[in-house]
């Protein structure tokens, strides 16, 4: 099918516009004429706000990128002159930083959202891969910038990450040293790890969201109750009768979810930036010193549950890859989801017993582990940081044959909507 | 030119030809970018020896210093501490290091080339963090047989004063003992073989 220039045959400036670029048409098909369905609730207030959350880490860190040295010799002490000197400052940094945590907070209730209503089932496996892997790409992107600073945990939380990949059998330790360029974690480190956090992986980043959103509109949101809006659509102007145009309904939906969001954000900003060493530990107050390891390590809280299970795995025939292989399975995992789920209906509100008490012991599992990630190491942390460990991959591995076997209940032919 | 008779073998040819010419220079225009992460020479000239004066190392203390950007502990071990090594024998995982873990010239429980004084490379085996040093013993928090070593805040690694790696734990393997010989009685070169050791 070509391309017709201006479809809506718009006129003066606007229709100039529209004869040599699709202004009208992308404002029409991604907002205005873009028909979600009518019963979005709360859990739906997260996509937008990780959008939110991506335009304050990409301005708070341009500006934070004009003031900061990816030196060795300099990057703590040019943190320190942005905490004190630089007007603003200490606010653009706690902004960033509180922005990761926060990020790592909507993307996870965003994801949950996805498991709760099925938004990962056919036709949306492409919309749930480019999430996973824009979940992928933050976490790289997290590790990158804690780093930066390049405080003592900084330096050692570089020097476990990186040493993971020093377990890959044979090629390992000159996987480690490429990586790091140098014998240690050093310099040459912090340099390429700034390069990726401020320019490869903002891209890739970008790049991934608006194909996560391509794909999205493509095939129209999933909803609360599962069921496809494109089914029942009015004869007459082939709309959804289900559906509402995203603009100005959600957009104004989300506002007020921003607007709440913001006084919690900007409340830990303001008055709790370093979370009580949760969000900026106490550790990295101190400049890195590659002759000592603070005495209590952890990952920042966002890592906690997977590197827990790393922590829960045992070394095995003389390597420790094992631990690296189940933490990096886990993540894994989540891509095959769409596939691993073989329920006739998507939302949560339809499936049967089995289902909701798998997705129970996953979420209590999750958060254990990501209590237990946080804990300096335990015989009772281990202990249930493996039990967690197992559920976590049953909840997947096992998914093809419980799914299977549930009872479920009939699904409506329509979104299940009462009006305020 | 004739539009007539398309050549397939003569297409596939081509095809076949230009694409392995390209897929060769996507490969060669790949090198520059993969082996810059490579360490410098500036990083690689970093790695000399490095002397330790150990003269007023007190019985049973521990001093770190830094080689190649690790640290290296030289501890003085004393009797009682060389006495407990063979106590914890039975909870270790390579009690007689057969693992290659140390030059060919440190042997047996004490891993040194004199048993009260030992040096090892101070990072963890499992993800490299550093130890913490705890010569006190007992100390059930860390294992109900303790007789003094190195326990990693990171994941819970045990090792005893010999660096030897507890049964159980993330760390697969003994600290490393590098290379290095005693230049005097008081005067310790870490990152040299002894005279006469190839």
């Amino acid at each position: 099918m070509a391309i017709t220039p201006n479809p809506y045959k718009t006129t003066g400036l606007l229709g100039w516009i529209d004869d040599r670029f699709p202004l009208t048409k992308l404002w029409k098909d991604h907002l205005s004429e873009y028909y979600a369905p009518k019963n979005f609730n709360f859990w739906y207030f997260f996509g937008s706000l990780a959008l939110l959350v991506l335009v304050n880490q990409l301005l708070t860190g341009i500006w934070l990128a004009m003031h900061y040295k990816p030196d060795a010799a300099q990057a703590w002490d040019s943190v320190e002159y942005i905490m004190r000197d630089v007007p603003w400052g200490n606010v653009l940094r706690y902004l960033h930083s509180t922005g990761a945590s926060a990020f790592f907070i909507v993307v996870y209730m965003h994801m949950y959202r996805g498991i709760l209503y099925g938004s990962h089932r056919k036709p949306r496996e492409l919309i749930w891969i480019f999430g996973s892997l824009i979940f992928l790409v933050l976490m790289a992107e997290a590790f990158c910038g804690y780093v930066l600073p390049w405080g003592n945990m900084s330096y050692w939380g570089a020097q476990v990450i990186i040493n993971l990949f020093g377990t890959v059998p044979f090629v390992g330790p000159d996987l480690v040293i490429w990586i790091q360029g140098d014998y240690i974690p050093s310099d040459a480190t912090l340099n390429r790890l700034f390069s990726l956090h401020v320019v490869a992986l903002p891209f890739v980043l970008v790049g991934l969201v608006v194909a996560h959103l391509i794909a999205l509109h493509e095939v129209g949101s999933n909803n609360p109750d599962g069921v496809e809006i494109k089914k029942h659509k009015d004869p007459n102007t082939g709309i959804p009768l289900d559906g509402i145009p995203f603009h100005p309904y959600y957009t104004v939906k989300d506002i007020v979810g921003v607007g709440v969001f913001l006084i919690i954000f900007l409340g830990v900003v303001f008055f709790a930036p370093d979370g009580g060493g949760y969000l900026l530990e106490k550790p990295n107050f101190t400049p890195a010193n590659p002759m000592s390891t603070p005495d209590h390590i952890t990952p920042a809280w966002y890592f906690g549950a997977f590197y827990a299970m790393l922590r829960a795995t045992p070394s095995f025939a003389g390597t420790q890859i094992w631990g690296v292989l189940v933490m990096f399975g886990a993540v894994a995992l989540i891509f095959f989801l769409p596939w691993l789920d073989r329920s006739p209906v998507k939302s949560i509100r339809y499936k049967g017993p089995i289902f909701k008490i798998a997705l129970a012991l996953f979420t209590v599992s999750f958060v254990l582990l990501n209590y237990f990630g946080m804990q300096p190491p335990s015989a009772l942390g281990t202990t249930i940081s493996q039990i967690g460990t197992v559920v976590y991959f049953l909840f997947f591995l096992l998914m093809p044959f419980y799914t299977k076997i549930d009872k479920t209940k009939p699904v409506p032919e329509r979104v299940t909507y009462e009006a305020h | 030119m004739s539009n007539q008779g398309v050549d397939p073998g003569r297409r596939r040819f081509l095809t076949l030809s230009t694409a392995v010419v390209g897929g060769a220079g996507v490969v060669a225009a790949a090198v520059p970018f993969l082996a810059s992460w490579k360490p410098s020479e500036r990083a690689k000239s970093l790695g000399a020896p490095v002397e330790v004066d150990i003269s007023t190392l007190e019985a049973g203390q521990r001093v770190t210093v830094a080689w190649r950007g690790k640290p290296v502990w030289v501890v003085r071990r004393t009797p009682e501490m060389l006495d407990g090594l063979t106590k914890v024998d039975s909870s270790l995982l390579d009690p007689e290091s057969k693992q290659k873990q140390q030059p060919d010239y440190v042997k047996g429980e004490a891993r040194a080339i004199k048993p009260e004084v030992l040096v090892l490379i101070g990072s963890c085996t499992h993800l490299g963090c550093s130890p913490t040093f705890r010569p006190d013993h007992p100390a059930p928090e860390i294992d109900s047989n303790w007789q003094g070593g190195f326990y990693c805040p990171c994941h819970g690694s045990k090792f005893d004063l010999s660096g030897r790696v507890y049964k159980g734990v993330p760390a697969p393997l003994n600290l490393v003992v590098p290379p290095y010989r005693f230049e005097s009685d008081t005067q310790i070169v870490i990152g040299e073989d002894p005279k006469g050791v190839a």
